[in-house]
């Protein structure tokens, strides 16, 4: 299990993280919704049940509106397939991922713009009107959204002299003061903002909303209907477990799989699921207490990441 | 093999030029067609033969000019200009064969065409200060002559020409000037001359000329705040024309950056490259925002340019920073970024240039507004336009990636090691290219999305069919670039690192260990290009296969069915509904309000019975050019001002006159003796 040494090993690595995230993105949202209910005292659907939807969705008649062209059908798989490529290269659940040499992390914020700039594109070939308004919105709030994530990174990536991902994982683990500078602290804020924005939550966009004229990725995804959605549905939950798996590893990195071998890199998965489940309590829980900001003050809260993402920059700087 | 393609180039393409204004109209596009491509073909080699060896080639002839004769040399970085500017051409005029009919078969436009095209190729040849400004002005002249091709029908295009030929000779001046002081306080008027003696030139005479030229080869490759020309000349030239200036033109002015600060006066103090990076991160947002506002599909284009240049200058300012700041290799590596991101802006913007004037051929309009529904209409110019509109979007797997990618790799290992000024600055960099990068994606999400999904906006858009096949050739051609150098950028990475190594002062190094990965020597940075465009397109086939399994299971069969959209309930939609692409826009116009300064009219007319019911609502909003509107009309109205009181000089009254000679003649007695 070493980085493109052994082959099958790598491949193993790829499929097993692959598939961690593919289910454990669903089961996370189910977990958070869980949470949601019960702080709202509800009891709310079982943990499992966006899975089960998922399944109901895949077995269902494809659908398309009737004025859509190819990339309508394309956008979901496009979606799904860029999450599985980052959950192939990213440091997850070891730091000697297969390919981890070119995990890049500016390579793969570009990855994932892909996939939202496909969804936002395939809202647009829906010809109505609520897609049109999903897309525009998802495409302002992701040109702000960029430079706070971009200037975080690089904010990490100066003390680390690199960008490479699983070598920013690393370097906390091998120096642990590095995750209490300032300059990580900053960075993290902004890169949970980032997170909150891009993987529409709260205080962002409200993910359980079905007023249409309120939602933004609610509004882009609205025409799709069967296995279709299953895709963007899969596709959203896995970019939402895998950036806050990102999240924890940069900035939490204990117990990730530092060597190859099978036990280590199956303490590595657990410590990802439990650290990630965490995260994600974490946020639901401030989403029971979080109001849905205006569509206008969004680039106050964006503009607040980006000027602390600059700080830390600087502070890296200043610091070194 | 030494100076025989130049002079071929020079020869077939004045041939060319002959052909195209001589022959009757059925075969002059052609006929001028192939010579282009001769010239192009015969330049291209000689290029590339440059490229592979790193000789200069070199060409003196007394013969030609009189007075200063014509001494050409052309090096490894203006080799790579020249190889850019001689694809893109082959691709327009390619896609002129099938445009001609629209337009662009006059014998004024067919010689042009020619003479625009191969004073490209031979500016970067240029080896002294006379013949350097004797191309330049050609190539100025006979882009411009392509400018009013349109100027019978449309008022706009006059106009557009008239801003482009003073900005352009503005420009000029500057560049004369400053190769005039530097060629004068050196040893001549050859380049090699000059750069003997540049080290020796006062200081003050090496910050005015490259001040001087700046400000002048900024305006030719649309620096803000020298572009207002760019986004009125580019819409208004028939298509070919505004892919090759776009795509080939802009380029010669960071060429002439290069080559008046890198090469001729080898590098100045850092602040020179501080003003450089800043120009750059102020056209790249402006342009990028403007962009992301505009409504006309060929306006948004020029916007982008401007930003894209910018892009360009953040990575030759960077290079000349850390350059300057005693870090050679950081210095190349930023300048391989900053000609990466000009071969990439070439292609992807050559295609969509040229796409963009298909849509405007096939549907008559080029109003994002009216436009939609071309995906399905015309299938091959909207895949090109997607794959060119995803590659400026830098996503993977396309160009634009690996060229932003190793800009951002040379920020950010340029920071730890360099000054003070260099670490504000670079953050600042960074944080433009990003927010440049998201404006982008939304401006091409909007010209793709508004423009060629969804449903049809217009008549026009409606009937609209595919062009012909020259046509759709053309811009494939460089659709096709963007992916194969997003792929294996590696295929141009020695080339470019040989130009790079010419263009820093003091750097030999290779900053790139070149295999199919592009990997940073000295630094850990790798990216790995084939890798992540092969792992995308297994992914997607295994979500494919997938999706297929999840389906066999269901007595479902795989048939798409499509339906009527949902409307809230209501039963018809018609595509007056959709959003526009000023709707589209919106909030980053609200979110960039103090920026833009749109006009916003806003007329409601209530009803005559009561108050409270509206008759009708109009609402108007245009987004005009704060820097034009701010910095060009003042200028303009004092000139304007100024001219209406001269005239009072002339009453023609010939005493008046008598009374003027007399006067000078006193002056000059009283100041000779």
């Amino acid at each position: 299990m070493s980085g493109g040494g052994s082959l099958v090993g790598g491949v193993l690595v790829a499929g097993i993280q692959i598939t961690a995230v593919a289910v454990g993105g669903p089961l996370l949202v189910g977990i958070m919704r869980k949470i949601r209910c019960r702080l709202e005292g509800r009891i709310g659907p079982p943990i499992h049940q966006p899975l089960l939807d998922l399944r109901k969705l895949f077995s269902k008649q494809r659908m398309r509106p009737e004025q859509s062209s190819w990339v309508f059908g394309v956008a979901p798989v496009v979606l799904v397939a860029t999450s599985v490529l980052i959950a192939a290269m990213a440091p997850l659940a070891t730091t000697r991922p297969p390919f981890g040499r070119t995990a890049d992390f500016f390579a793969i914020v570009f990855v994932l713009l892909l996939g939202s700039v496909s969804l936002a594109l395939a809202a647009l070939d829906t010809g109505t009107p609520f897609g049109g308004m999903g897309s525009s919105r998802a495409m302002t709030i992701g040109a702000l959204a960029e430079p706070a994530l971009l200037v975080a990174i690089l904010a990490m990536s100066i003390p680390a002299h690199t960008s490479n991902l699983p070598a920013l994982v690393r370097i906390g683990l091998v120096h642990p003061q590095l995750i209490a500078s300032p300059e990580r602290i900053l960075a993290l804020v902004s890169f949970l903002v980032v997170i909150l924005a891009e993987s529409g939550r709260l205080p962002v966009d409200n993910p359980s909303t079905h007023l249409e004229l309120t939602m933004i990725h609610e509004a882009m995804v609205l025409e799709y209907a069967g296995p279709d959605l299953g895709l963007v549905t899969l596709g959203e939950s896995m970019r939402l477990a895998l950036l806050l798996g990102l999240l924890v590893n940069l900035f939490a990195p204990w117990g990730i799989a530092d060597r190859t071998g099978a036990a280590a890199f199956t303490i590595g998965l657990a410590a990802l699921f439990a650290k990630v489940v965490l995260a994600g309590i974490g946020i639901a829980t401030f989403e029971v207490f979080t109001a849905k900001l205006r569509l206008f003050r969004l680039p106050e809260l964006l503009a607040g990441a980006f000027v602390l993402a600059v700080v830390a920059a600087v502070t890296a700087l200043v610091v070194r | 093999m030494n100076n025989v393609s130049l002079v071929v180039t020079a020869i077939v393409g004045c041939a060319a030029a002959i052909a195209g204004g001589a022959l009757p109209v059925r075969t002059r596009v052609g006929a001028a067609v192939i010579l282009t491509w001769g010239a192009c073909a015969a330049a291209f080699v000689g290029a590339v033969h440059v490229l592979q060896t790193g000789h200069p080639m070199v060409l003196n002839s007394t013969r030609i000019l009189p007075i200063t004769g014509v001494s050409m040399a052309l090096d490894p970085l203006g080799a790579i200009f020249v190889v850019i500017t001689a694809v893109v051409a082959i691709a327009s005029t390619l896609y002129w064969l099938g445009y001609a009919s629209h337009g662009l078969s006059s014998r004024t436009a067919s010689a042009a065409m020619p003479v625009f095209v191969t004073s490209m190729l031979l500016v970067p040849a240029a080896g002294s200060v006379a013949t350097f400004m004797w191309l330049w002005e050609v190539m100025a002249l006979a882009s411009l002559l392509l400018v009013l091709v349109d100027q019978r029908r449309r008022e706009e295009t006059r106009s557009a020409a008239q801003w482009y030929a003073v900005m352009t000779h503005a420009g000029a001046a500057a560049i004369l000037l400053a190769l005039v002081m530097i060629a004068g306080h050196g040893g001549g008027q050859t380049f090699a001359a000059i750069r003997i003696h540049a080290a020796h030139l006062p200081t003050a005479v090496r910050t005015t000329a490259f001040l001087l030229a700046l400000i002048g080869f900024g305006s030719k490759a649309g620096a803000v705040p020298l572009h207002v020309w760019l986004p009125k000349a580019h819409p208004e030239a028939p298509s070919p024309a505004s892919a090759l200036m776009s795509g080939a033109m802009v380029n010669l002015g960071i060429y002439g950056i290069l080559l008046v600060g890198d090469r001729l006066l080898g590098g100045g103090p850092t602040w020179w490259w501080l003003v450089v990076t800043g120009v750059g991160v102020i056209s790249a947002l402006f342009g990028a925002l403007h962009a992301a506002t505009s409504t006309d599909l060929k306006r948004l284009l020029a916007y982008s340019t401007a930003d894209n240049m910018g892009l360009v200058l953040i990575g030759v300012g960077a290079s000349g920073l850390f350059a300057s700041t005693g870090h050679p290799i950081v210095a190349s590596i930023a300048m391989v970024s900053a000609l990466l991101l000009t071969v990439n802006h070439a292609a992807f913007k050559g295609s969509l240039f040229l796409s963009a004037g298909s849509v405007q051929v096939a549907t008559g309009s080029r109003d994002l507004d009216r436009l939609g529904g071309l995906m399905k209409r015309m299938p091959v110019t909207g895949a090109v336009f997607l794959v060119g509109g995803l590659a400026i979007a830098a996503l993977p797997p396309l160009n634009g990636f690996v060229g932003e990618w190793m800009l951002f790799q040379s920020l950010l290992h340029g920071l730890p090691t360099s000054s003070t000024a260099v670490a504000i600055a670079v953050p600042v960099g960074v944080a433009a290219l990003a927010l440049t990068g998201g404006l982008t994606a939304a401006a091409f999400v909007k010209a793709i999305g508004i423009g060629f999904l969804g449903r049809p906006r217009s008549e026009g858009a409606t009937t609209a069919h595919e062009v012909p096949r020259t046509m759709q050739f053309g811009a494939g051609l460089l659709a096709g670039f963007c992916v194969v150098l997003g792929i294996v950028p590696s295929i141009v990475m020695p080339a470019l690192e040989r130009a790079a190594a010419v263009a820093v002062p003091g750097a030999s190094a290779r900053p790139l260990s070149a295999s199919t990965d592009l990997r940073l020597v000295g630094f850990q940075g790798v990216l790995a290009p084939a890798l992540l465009a092969g792992g995308l397109a297994l992914a997607f086939f295994l979500v494919v296969i997938l999706r297929r399994i999840a389906q066999r299971r269901s007595d479902l069969r795989l048939t798409l069915r499509s339906a009527e959209p949902w409307g809230c309930g209501r039963e018809l939609q018609t595509a007056r509904m959709q959003y526009t692409a000023t709707s589209f826009a919106e909030p980053l116009q609200q979110v960039f309000d103090d920026v833009l300064r749109p006009d916003r009219d806003l007329d409601v007319s209530h009803l005559a019975e009561s108050r409270y019911y509206t008759e009708k609502i109009a609402y108007r909003t245009s987004i005009g050019d704060v820097i034009e509107h701010n910095l060009y009309r003042p200028i303009i109205g004092a000139v304007y001002r100024w001219g209406l009181w001269a005239r009072r000089l002339q009453n023609g009254s010939v005493h008046r006159y008598l009374a003027y000679g007399l006067v000078v003649l006193v002056i000059i007695l009283a100041v000779i003796v």
